[in-house]
């Protein structure tokens, strides 16, 4: 079957991203320092599985985000016509999830449908039964009988990006300035002092909320900038990533100005200025290695606040596009079932559990690598 | 002092200043009164008269920063930045989409917010410091590890699960209280254990873990030792001199919401049907009026940098070596 691959802009974003990992991987290796560090962080057995786990959404995640469009099934001597659905390779491994539809609800491993329909049976009877099931569903199925294993399995990919691409917007922003009011002092200081207390002051949640607003404006105004509906719900994802890193380099940019407040006055900078090595210079080389530590802690420190984030986000209004698939549209979408009777509750619970794995995995294996880089942790 | 809060005051005016340049740009420039008049209409085929009536009716007929057409003075106050942005220093709000006064819709509603805010804030202050301190006093124990862990999951759980959780074990299930809704008076106390609860159960793993490392950077303090050595017992070394010496940290994270706490939360508010100030934003998100958000966040900001001059004065209260000039 031939296929026309689909570049959306969060893939290559994560392209990047995991090229990023990759090039600190390989720096990690060739410092025996820092691998004896990051050795630490495996050698706990609690480290050791929530990098497991963590590793596992990440495989998902990647094979979500390779993209393409299937070819339609060929008419007699056209070109080959390409679906206007984009699905990824997770799809394509997952097809009979995918597939396999029902006509509503139906609970985790049941045999039959969540509601009853009027049947005419073959004697001319009417009753009122359960039809049985298509297919078989490990989590159930949703309202209008997706698989709900399917559906958050398919979320893992947007909790990532939330996690990550915002850190990765967020992290030039919050180094260089951090660094630069620490460093330099004075005016310099002050200015960004400024920027960010006046960001800092107003009130996160609506911030967010409210710029999330404008984006949604825009696009709404403007359909003719995506070619499908797959890269208009990525531009928004990406929109809220950016929006997200913007609101929050704030807390690392203070702390890292912290660091070189206290480090620019130590002796081997000193020296560095006396042998005339240029501001650059010192930065690169005797600043940014010593503050190394901070950032890989607060990278993964924030990472499970902000997949925390977007389920309250999206319930907000100001989350991911209501198509994409996330858990915090799932529990928006299922949060009412629970006053039916009886109480449709795997939707929610498959979404709060999926998010709960990732989550813990993500705070024991922020614990993991505090523990072992921060330098007043005794060995 | 005096000329302390002096100089912190005006140096409130840039950032309010700044603020309200963000927000300008975000809701006149990025998003021009046009794309807001054809949103508020609906319709995708709008006429452009309707789009000029709709402006003229909400007063966003005129240009951003310079009205060329009015006379001397009115160039600068004859503008949308002047008329809904700076005048918002003066604490005009203006009207809401719905015609509706913003000011007096702030002062109705900010009661019920204050009402879940405030119990919310103290007795979860309370809870998470006694977690913390208990953590702390059965340390290298069983108990300790039991609630580390306990600690963990808790702040791993996503807020709204205790939310959709509390509403259905407690409200549904056990009809110990209304799911949601709010009465005025006395009579509140019902509708508030609920969102009460959850709003301090929620916060237990991510302050009571935040209040403990606070409490072990102390242990490990010279003073600490010292007080041992004379012959303190731990719980009197833990509350006589731990805890007071603990403050600073703890008045730098607590005194700066006081304030905002007029504002209310969001996600509660709306998940409980306070009528609050914090689903009045929520509503305002969600409709798009931008008037009402705009007023929201000059608030915020107002209140935040209150908080920040709270705190500092809250130092010297606690720390006698802090002298503010």
């Amino acid at each position: 079957m031939s296929v026309q691959p689909v570049l959306l802009a969060s893939d290559v974003l994560l392209a990047i991203l995991l090229m990023a990992l990759v090039a600190y991987l390989v720096h990690v290796r060739q410092q025996p320092p820092l691998q004896a560090t990051w050795r630490r962080v495996t050698r706990t057995a609690l480290g050791r599985v929530a990098g497991t786990v963590l590793a596992l959404y990440l495989t998902v995640g990647v094979l979500d985000s390779l993209h393409y469009r299937p070819a339609l099934p060929a008419q007699g001597g056209q070109a080959v016509q390409y679906s206007n659905e984009v699905l990824s390779v997770l799809d394509a491994v997952l097809t009979p999830l995918r597939t396999g539809v029902e006509k509503t609800y139906s609970a985790p491993m049941a045999t039959h449908l969540y509601a009853k329909e009027t049947v005419t049976l073959a004697s001319g009877e009417v009753v009122r039964v359960a039809p049985p099931l298509k297919h078989w569903h490990l989590l159930g199925t949703d309202k209008v009988g997706q698989d709900v294993l399917y559906l958050s399995l398919k979320s893992i990919r947007t909790g990532l990006l939330i996690g990550t691409l915002t850190t990765l917007i967020m992290l030039p922003f919050a180094v260089t300035l951090g660094l630069a009011a620490g460093y330099f002092g004075g005016r310099v200081d002050d200015a960004i002092q400024y920027l960010y207390t006046t960001l800092n002051s107003i009130p996160g949640v609506l911030l967010i909320a409210a710029a999330v607003l404008v984006v949604q404006v825009q696009i709404e105004m403007h359909p003719d900038w995506f070619d499908s509906a797959a890269a208009r719900a990525d531009v928004r994802l990406l929109a809220l990533c950016a929006i997200l890193g913007m609101t929050s380099w704030t807390g690392l940019a203070r702390l890292l100005r912290a660091e070189a407040l206290k480090l620019r006055e130590l002796e081997f900078v000193h020296a560095a200025r006396a042998f005339g090595v240029g501001h650059a210079g010192i930065v690169r080389r005797h600043i940014l290695p010593n503050v190394g530590h901070l950032i890989v802690i607060s990278v993964v420190l924030d990472f499970s606040g902000l997949v925390l984030a977007e389920a309250v986000l999206s319930y907000v209004g100001a989350g991911v596009d209501p198509a994409t698939a996330s858990w915090g549209n799932m529990i928006n979408g299922a949060r009412l079932e629970l006053a039916r009777e009886p109480i449709v509750w795997w939707q929610l619970a498959a979404a709060f559990g999926f998010m709960f794995v990732l989550v813990l995995a993500a705070n024991l294996f922020a614990d993991a690598v505090k523990d072992a880089f921060d330098p007043r942790t005794a060995r | 002092m005096i000329a302390y809060l002096i100089r912190r005051l005006l140096y409130a005016v840039p950032i309010l200043l700044g603020v309200n340049l963000i927000t300008f740009a975000l809701f006149f420039m990025v998003n021009t009164p046009d794309d807001m008049a054809r949103i508020q209409l609906g319709a995708k085929h709008v006429t452009a008269e309707a789009i000029a009536r709709w402006k003229v009716q909400h007063g966003y007929d005129k240009p951003l920063f310079y009205n060329a057409q009015a006379e001397g003075g009115e160039r600068l106050t004859q503008t949308l930045f002047t008329q809904k942005s700076l005048s918002l220093f003066a604490l005009e709000f203006g009207q809401a989409d719905d015609g509706r006064s913003i000011a007096r819709e702030i002062q109705t509603r900010m009661w019920p917010s204050l009402a879940v805010a405030m119990p919310t804030f103290f007795i979860g202050l309370a809870v998470y410091l006694a977690t913390a301190l208990m953590l702390v006093f059965f340390r290298r124990s069983r108990l300790e590890l039991a609630g580390v862990v306990m600690l963990v999951v808790l702040m791993s759980i996503s807020g709204l699960f205790y939310v959709i959780g509390g509403q259905f074990v407690l409200g549904k299930l056990w009809h110990w209280a209304p799911i949601s809704g709010y009465a005025p008076g006395l009579e509140a106390w019902k509708f508030l254990v609920l969102p009460v609860l959850v709003g301090v159960v929620s916060g237990i793993g991510e302050s009571g873990r935040f209040y403990r490392a606070l409490f072990l950077e102390e242990i490990h303090q010279d003073y600490v030792r010292t007080a041992r050595a004379k012959g303190l017992s731990e719980a009197r070394v833990l509350f006589n001199h731990i805890l007071p010496n603990a403050a600073i940290p703890i008045l730098t994270g607590v005194v700066v919401v006081l304030p905002r706490l007029f504002l209310g939360s969001l996600v509660i508010e709306s998940f409980f049907g306070v009528p609050g100030l914090g689903s009045y934003t929520i509503d305002a998100i969600q409709a798009q009026d931008f008037g009402i958000v705009r007023a929201m966040v000059f608030l915020g900001s107002l209140l935040y940098i209150v908080g920040l001059v709270l705190t500092d004065l809250s130092y010297t209260l606690v720390d006698p070596r802090v002298r503010l000039q």
